[in-house]
């Protein structure tokens, strides 16, 4: 045990180098490729601010992740809490002093940057959780004090995002928390006695949404109602997607974006342009990228030798599946529009800069695999 | 030790791995379903979407079809187009319709009561329909428009063209007015709902009306793509309309202006036509009204305006005013006498100033009466008791066969008004079927004098003076200018071959020759002779002439001695109400008379008097004696009328020699 600690301790740089997982990085170039030629289209073939500002974010967070990556898997371990308590900080302070636009007070203004700090809440509640689990027995993992304390820990966020109000980012973190606590070993009973009491309380929550979120719900089933008004994202959505065919309309032909029928095309609907102009091909091969980044982030969970670095990746891998699935399914038309970027290829600081702490967490595991954590 | 260690260690670790299996296979459903869900809107209902795709993007704009225009027989534009710019909303396609409307209202600066019409006009449309903000933008308010454009989703500035009359007033009830196109509009007439864009303005009445189809042209079609707001990116296909058929007419401008002038604040019409090739010179009927008022919609007050006029200008009195003819028609009753012998030209009665017949006392217009009388000088000093003598002796029956076969009570345009009425032409059949009494013989009297039953249309009057000028000759009126259409040259050799034919096959006709009124017969009958003996028509013209150019003829003041300008015509008096004795002693003047009851004016005429070419009718209504009130006019018209007419064969000339 005390020799395979001073191992790591003297993997030289170039070792660690070496041990980067190197189809991931690939995937999330590509992934970087891609995303800024679709925010190109978006901005209808020219070099406009999207497609600048999103490029340029890129490369900074990519580099940003990069250097991450060598930090000890300890390092995370150690500031797993501060991670997310800073975090929760940032969400009472954008609740209490916050930007708003349109409706939503989401972002505080941190001089450098608009920070959307629900975004990097996403992430927090993994590293958060996987600490928390990190040292818990498997056999008192289902007793009170080890229910409760998790609970509050995903529930004040939720709290807090919903009020913003902020409905799909907090689904999002409720989402990435919940499999988390479920992968930890939680007993599914109490999965199940929850989803019921969440059932019975529809009612009551309902009555508290704001009215167009309620809309967007029952617009979800039945999108022809209004076809003008909420239903209208769904509907020009599906026909940009479907009028794509097989290889699409290509690159920078796809009408419905240029035209300006799809709505939030640079961020929520990035992957309806891209399926537009690219196709059933295309959308394949997107989904085949995002697999692989998945399939990678699972596999480097498995041979992590830390409880924490191994939760972590099966959670964040998660997260993403969900984050991808929620987003296309609501583009598709499967889900309700809730707000949920598409990582990396939509557009948005927070949330790529949340992917890519992600990303160097699972890195830094990759590379101190054989770490323990005491 | 790793994570908690032990045992528990590796349950947890196995527990961890176990799940992220679960997990793992879930997620590969899911990526399943949602590929599944990409195929099937991408492949398979990939055509169904592009479909949907093109339509969002692409947009038909059909353009209003350019009118024909109306022109006179000199090529003057008596009807066009202009262009206007429009404003229209599909409220289907506005995402938030009524702060489209406030932000419109603000930047037209419409007024409240404007701006409701327009709400309630959509209230009543369905929500695709295009309502129309506005027909007529200033130049100004379509600038603004277009600076605002992208915040006004919806709204489209349309370039539009409308229908324009140069001449006010004065064209109106030969023409007719075009206006909005109605419900009824589109489900009488197919090629109307073909063409159908919102605003489109059809032809109401008249020669807009009757020439619709062929007036109406067809519409432009301009295809763009367009954005989600709707405004145009590229122009992808355009189809120019082709304008509908400009329709030139036979009328004078020139004359029609001063027929205008004439009838100025009087309620009555003119006519003039020609002789020989039945072109109408020109039609007016006064009071008239502006068809301009009509194209956006007339206001209320405009309308009200109209419809409460006294002199009621919505009646086009040339073909739709029936009026007793009085003295008018004698000619007619003289020439009916003639050629069914019943008297000679020879035959004499002493005009007392009445007469009593059946125990009736009938009165001549001359209370000192005309002494002995033939009847040359019973038609130029108009003599009533004459007339009454002679048409006891001819009969209502043989004087209805005379009359109609000169044009009296039957339309002279078949078709080409609606509106244009029959009159009538008083028969003892007629009355047994129309009545159910028998004739009275009192009743043939009044007859002969151009009162009773008897009612005519000005434009009948003035068809009946042709072809007597003509020489008796049957002809066929027309409004619509036909280069094809027999000269004059030809139509005068056909007469008068067609004369000579009556001449050779005198022998065997015993009596008048029956004439059908079905159209196809009358067709078959132009330029043939309506007469027996032209000797008769020429003693009725003689006559004619007499009445306006001899001394004590009632129409001599209105003479021009000059013989350009020369011209023959009757006067007429139609009583409106029957005069009653303490009347007949009063003796009042017109104007101590109210208005309704006073006696409307007539005159027809035809010149000049050597070779004639121009017969006119005038009709005042309740404008009092023929000779003071109407025939007047006739006398400054034929100046005007000749002076045109050599203007008018130049034309006629230039227009042949481009065949």
């Amino acid at each position: 045990m005390f020799k395979e600690t001073a191992l790591s301790g003297q993997t030289t740089f170039f070792q660690k180098l070496r041990s980067l997982d190197y189809i991931l990085l690939a995937c999330i170039l590509i992934l970087g490729v891609i995303s800024s030629l679709a925010m190109y289209a978006t901005d209808g073939g020219e070099l406009l601010y999207h497609t600048k500002s999103h490029v340029l974010r890129f490369i900074i967070f990519f580099v940003m992740m990069f250097v991450l990556s060598f930090l000890n898997i300890r390092f995370w371990h150690a500031t797993g809490y501060l991670f997310y308590i800073i975090v929760l900080g940032l969400l009472i302070w954008a609740s209490l002093y916050g930007i708003t636009a349109s409706g939503s007070q989401r972002w505080v203004d941190l001089y450098f940057i608009n920070l959307q700090p629900s975004e990097l809440m996403k992430i927090a509640i993994i590293v958060c959780f996987a600490k928390f689990y990190h040292r818990a027995q498997i056999n008192q993992i289902n007793n009170f004090k080890n229910l409760l304390i998790p609970m509050m820990i995903l529930i004040l966020p939720i709290l807090l995002v919903v009020s913003q109000p902020d409905l799909g980012t907090s689904i999002l973190i409720a989402l990435s928390g919940i499999i988390v606590l479920w992968l930890a070993g939680i007993n599914l009973k109490y999965f199940i006695y929850s989803g019921l009491l969440l059932l019975i309380s529809m009612p009551f929550v309902i009555a508290f949404l704001k009215p167009y979120q309620k809309l967007r719900i029952l617009t979800f089933f039945n999108p022809d109602k209004d076809p003008l008004g909420a239903g209208y994202q769904i509907i020009q959505s599906k026909i940009a997607i479907g009028s794509g065919g097989l290889t699409g309309k290509g690159f920078l032909k796809g009408t419905q974006g240029y035209l300006e029928f799809l709505p939030e095309k640079h961020t929520d609907f990035i992957f309806t342009l891209f399926s537009e102009e690219h196709g059933f091909i295309g959308s394949l091969a997107l989904l085949f990228i995002y697999g692989v980044i998945i399939y990678r982030v699972i596999d480097i969970g498995k041979n992590a030798r830390s409880f924490f670095g191994k939760l972590f990746c099966f959670g964040f891998a998660s997260s993403i599946f969900v984050f991808i699935t929620v987003n296309m399914s609501m583009v598709l038309g499967l889900l309700p529009i809730v707000g949920s970027p598409l990582p990396i290829m939509s557009y948005g600081g927070s949330s790529m800069l949340a992917t890519m702490i992600g990303f160097s967490i699972v890195m830094s595991t990759k590379i101190y695999q054989k770490q323990l954590i005491a | 030790m790793f994570g908690g260690g032990g045992d528990s260690g590796y349950k947890k670790l196995s527990t961890v791995n176990r799940r992220m299996f679960f997990m793992t296979a879930a997620k590969l459903v899911i990526f399943g379903g949602i590929i599944t869900r990409l195929f099937s809107l991408q492949i398979n209902e990939n055509k169904k979407y592009l479909t949907l795709s093109d339509k969002n993007r692409l947009r038909e704009w059909r353009l209003p079809p350019v009118r024909g225009d109306f022109e006179d027989f000199f090529g003057n534009k008596i009807a066009s187009n202009l262009k206007v710019y429009q404003l229209h909303v599909v409220p289907e396609q506005v995402e938030d319709f009524r702060y489209l409307m406030i932000r419109l209202r603000d930047i037209l600066d419409i007024d409240s009561k404007t701006f409701k019409k327009i709400l309630k006009k959509r209230s009543q449309q369905k929500s695709w329909e295009t309502l129309i903000i506005s027909e007529n933008l200033s130049w100004d308010q379509f600038a603004k428009i277009n600076f605002y454009l992208h915040e006004l989703s919806g709204a489209k500035p349309v370039l539009s063209v409308a229908r324009n009359y140069p001449y006010d007033e004065k064209f109106t009830h030969l023409l007719g007015y075009v206006a909005q196109a109605s419900e009824k509009d589109l489900i009488e007439n197919e090629v109307i709902k073909k063409s159908h864009v919102p605003g489109l303005r059809v032809g109401k009445i008249g020669l807009e009306k009757t020439y619709e189809n062929q007036l109406i042209g067809s519409n432009g079609i301009q295809r763009y793509e367009v954005n989600a707001y709707g405004k145009r990116i590229n122009q992808i296909d355009f189809v120019e309309g082709k304008k509908g058929t400009n329709i030139k007419l036979t009328v004078d401008t020139e004359i029609q202006a001063q027929c205008n002038e004439l009838l100025k604040d009087k309620a009555g019409s003119i006519c003039v036509m020609d002789i020989y090739t039945g072109e109408l010179i020109a039609m007016h009927s006064s009071p008239s009204f502006d068809p301009n008022l009509f194209l956006y919609g007339i206001s209320h007050d405009n309308w009200n305006e109209i419809l409460n006029n006294p002199k009621k200008p919505l009646i086009n009195r040339s073909i739709q005013g029936l009026y007793p003819p009085g003295s008018t028609i004698k000619p007619i009753v003289a020439l009916s006498a003639l050629e069914n012998d019943v008297i000679s030209t020879k035959f004499k009665v002493n005009c007392t100033g009445k007469t009593e017949m059946y125990g009736q006392t009938y009165h001549c217009w001359k209370d000192t009466g005309h002494g002995i009388v033939n009847l040359r000088d019973a038609l130029k000093v108009s003599c009533d008791t004459f007339f009454y003598e002679m048409s006891r002796r001819l009969g209502v029956d043989r004087l209805n066969l005379t009359a109609k076969k000169f044009g009296l009570g039957e339309k002279v345009f078949n078709g080409t008004y609606n509106e244009e009425k029959e009159g009538l032409i008083p028969s003892t059949q007629w009355k047994k079927n129309a009545l159910g009494r028998g004739w009275v013989l009192g009743e043939t009297l009044i007859t002969g004098i151009g009162q009773g039953y008897m009612q005519t249309t000005p434009l009948q009057l003035c068809l009946m003076t042709a072809q007597l000028a003509n020489g008796g000759f049957k002809i066929k009126p027309k409004i619509i200018y036909d280069k094809k259409s027999d000269s004059y040259e030809k139509i005068k050799a056909e007469m008068e071959k067609n004369r000579i034919d009556l001449l050779s096959d005198f022998q065997q006709d015993d009596a008048l020759v029956d004439f059908s009124l079905e159209k196809k017969k009358r067709d078959t009958d132009l330029y043939k002779p309506l007469y027996r003996n032209q000797e008769n028509v020429k003693f009725v013209l003689e006559a004619m002439f007499a009445s306006t150019n001899e001394v004590r003829g009632t129409s001599y003041s209105s003479r021009i001695s000059d013989k350009k300008y020369q011209f023959a015509g009757k006067t007429g008096t139609s009583q409106v109400k029957k005069i009653t004795e303490i009347q007949r002693e009063l003796d009042l003047d017109i104007s101590q008379i109210p208005y309704e009851e006073r006696d409307h004016a007539l005159f027809v005429a035809f010149g000049p008097y050597v070779n004639p070419r121009y017969a006119l009718s005038v009709f005042v209504e309740h404008g009092g004696a023929g000779s003071s009130a109407a025939a007047p006019l006739a006398k400054k018209l034929f100046k005007t009328i000749i002076d045109r007419h050599e203007e008018r064969e130049k034309i006629r000339e230039k227009s042949l020699m481009e065949i």
